[in-house]
């Protein structure tokens, strides 16, 4: 048991694990900014009551962070490893053949979603915390929607993070599926379950490009 | 057929090797790609140049020995074949064709198209077998009723003949199909439960230690395996490893 996560399956699982760990939080973050679009009011009381419940604050959110870490450093760590697993390439490689795109180009996208966060941790996570952790300021619970549209006014902000929602249905498209196989679980089901895992890959970024693309064309006006 | 080889040529071991172009004419479509080879080394020796060296034994597809990595795929373009299997007629009069060892850390090149798959003995040797005692008092394995689904799942997974394809494939060089494949061949049938703990565990250890990627379930080994080793075994050694690892 000690040795599980030194081991090449125990890694893979542990990605597995995060990953879906992962995929959960990102229905629940959907869930709530599709509040956004239905109503706005809906979308202050549960981005008041995410951004002020010490449960969600100093328990969930450490764990989430630690996902993410976790998830991020174990997927450069077991990029290191393959790519020392064959130290000289092929001439002639056809994988393309026998492996769709985004199976082979995980870390590809991974870099380009961890851009991302940091665009994302720059827009929203950081001045969130100094608002609340540094500045101490006085709790709004109105102020959450005008400050979404506002963060989604500039266009290339809402480009980048256009693209930045492709490369994870593309992320997803391959990981999400291949989770189940990760733990173990390849059965009769498992074809349902892999065309569920990518509808849902699809669906949930697809979903943020449109709440996105919506708060840019819906500004309250300055 | 008249066609242009480009063939990784290696010294030894330790030398530097180098793709190197050989024209060649007179390629009949009906002969197998070890038989171009045959030709190919025939002229080589008769022009005074050293032959490429290959590995072949049964060229019937039955013994994995063969293992050429040919325009960007192991065993060639086929399926289910292996390059012993593999004809000319796949290809075109006039085409240029790649030839290249299958590359992995745990795959070194002795020389030319030749690499040492010494790995997948040490990995069986952790753990691919059942102790049997041949006193002369062993039950007849007949007596022992199996599910017909185990005892297919199990043939199936003991078809794999350890050529290595896998791990040619495998953009992480892994190992994996291989070894689940020798997993699962025990770890279905009743014989396989007494050691089934330490099996699974010896032989992942072993396969980490001979420098082989991970799994990121690609699916290109099932692929290009020319005895269509499926994933399902994978799923299976992941589910019998996270189990012993929680018993041991």
């Amino acid at each position: 048991m000690s040795g599980l996560l030194k081991s090449s399956i125990g890694r893979k699982v542990a990605m597995a694990l995060s990953g879906l760990f992962l995929v959960i939080f990102l229905t629940q973050h959907f869930v709530i900014n599709s509040t956004a679009v239905i109503d706005p009011d809906t979308f202050n009381a549960w981005s008041h009551f995410m951004g002020t419940n010490p449960l969600v604050q100093f328990a969930l959110q450490p764990v989430l962070i630690f996902g993410v870490v976790f998830h991020f450093v174990m997927g450069f760590v077991l990029e290191l490893q393959n790519r020392k697993a064959r130290p000289i390439k092929y001439a002639n490689y056809k994988g393309g053949e026998a492996a769709p795109w985004t199976s082979r180009n995980m870390i590809l996208s991974g870099l380009v979603i961890l851009a991302f966060l940091g665009l994302h941790f720059y827009d929203f996570w950081i001045p969130e915390m100094i608002h609340k952790y540094v500045e101490f300021a006085p709790e709004d619970p109105t102020r959450y929607y005008a400050e979404t549209v506002h963060k989604f006014e500039s266009p290339v902000r809402v480009a980048l993070y256009v693209i930045s929602f492709v490369l994870l249905a593309l992320h997803l498209w391959h990981g999400f599926a291949s989770t189940f196989q990760s733990v173990g679980f390849n059965n009769a089901y498992s074809k349902g379950l892999s065309k569920f895992a990518k509808v849902w890959a699809v669906a949930i970024p697809v979903g943020f490009i449109l709440i996105a693309v919506y708060l840019h064309l819906n500004q309250i006006p300055h | 057929m008249k066609l242009t080889l480009k063939i990784w040529r290696q010294k030894n071991a330790q030398a530097k090797g180098q793709m190197v172009t050989y024209p060649i004419d007179g390629i009949d479509g009906d002969m197998s790609f070890l038989e171009m080879m045959d030709v190919l080394n025939n002229k080589l020796i008769s022009e005074g140049e050293e032959p490429v060296v290959f590995d072949h034994d049964c060229r019937e597809g039955i013994c994995g020995s063969c293992s050429m990595f040919i325009n960007g795929e192991a065993h060639g373009p086929d399926r289910l074949v292996t390059t012993c299997q593999l004809h000319m007629r796949k290809f075109k009069d006039g085409e240029t064709i790649t030839i290249e060892p299958f590359r992995a850390d745990g795959f070194p090149v002795i020389k030319d198209l030749m690499v040492d798959r010494s790995a997948f003995d040490r990995i069986q040797h952790a753990g691919g077998f059942i102790s049997v005692n041949t006193s002369g008092n062993t039950q007849d394995a007949n007596s022992i009723p199996i599910e017909k689904a185990d005892a297919d799942d199990a043939f199936a997974a003991a078809t794999c003949i350890g050529c290595g394809a896998c791990v040619a494939s495998c953009k992480n060089a892994s190992a994996m199909l291989f070894v689940s494949a020798k997993v699962s061949q025990f770890a279905l049938l009743p014989q396989g439960q007494v050691e089934a703990t330490d099996r699974v565990l010896n032989m992942v250890r072993q396969m980490d230690e001979e420098g082989f990627g991970n799994c990121t379930n690609t699916g290109a080994c099932e692929v290009e395996c020319p005895k269509g080793i499926s994933l399902e075994n994978i799923a299976r050694m992941n589910r019998e490893y996270l189990s012993a690892s929680l018993k041991g």
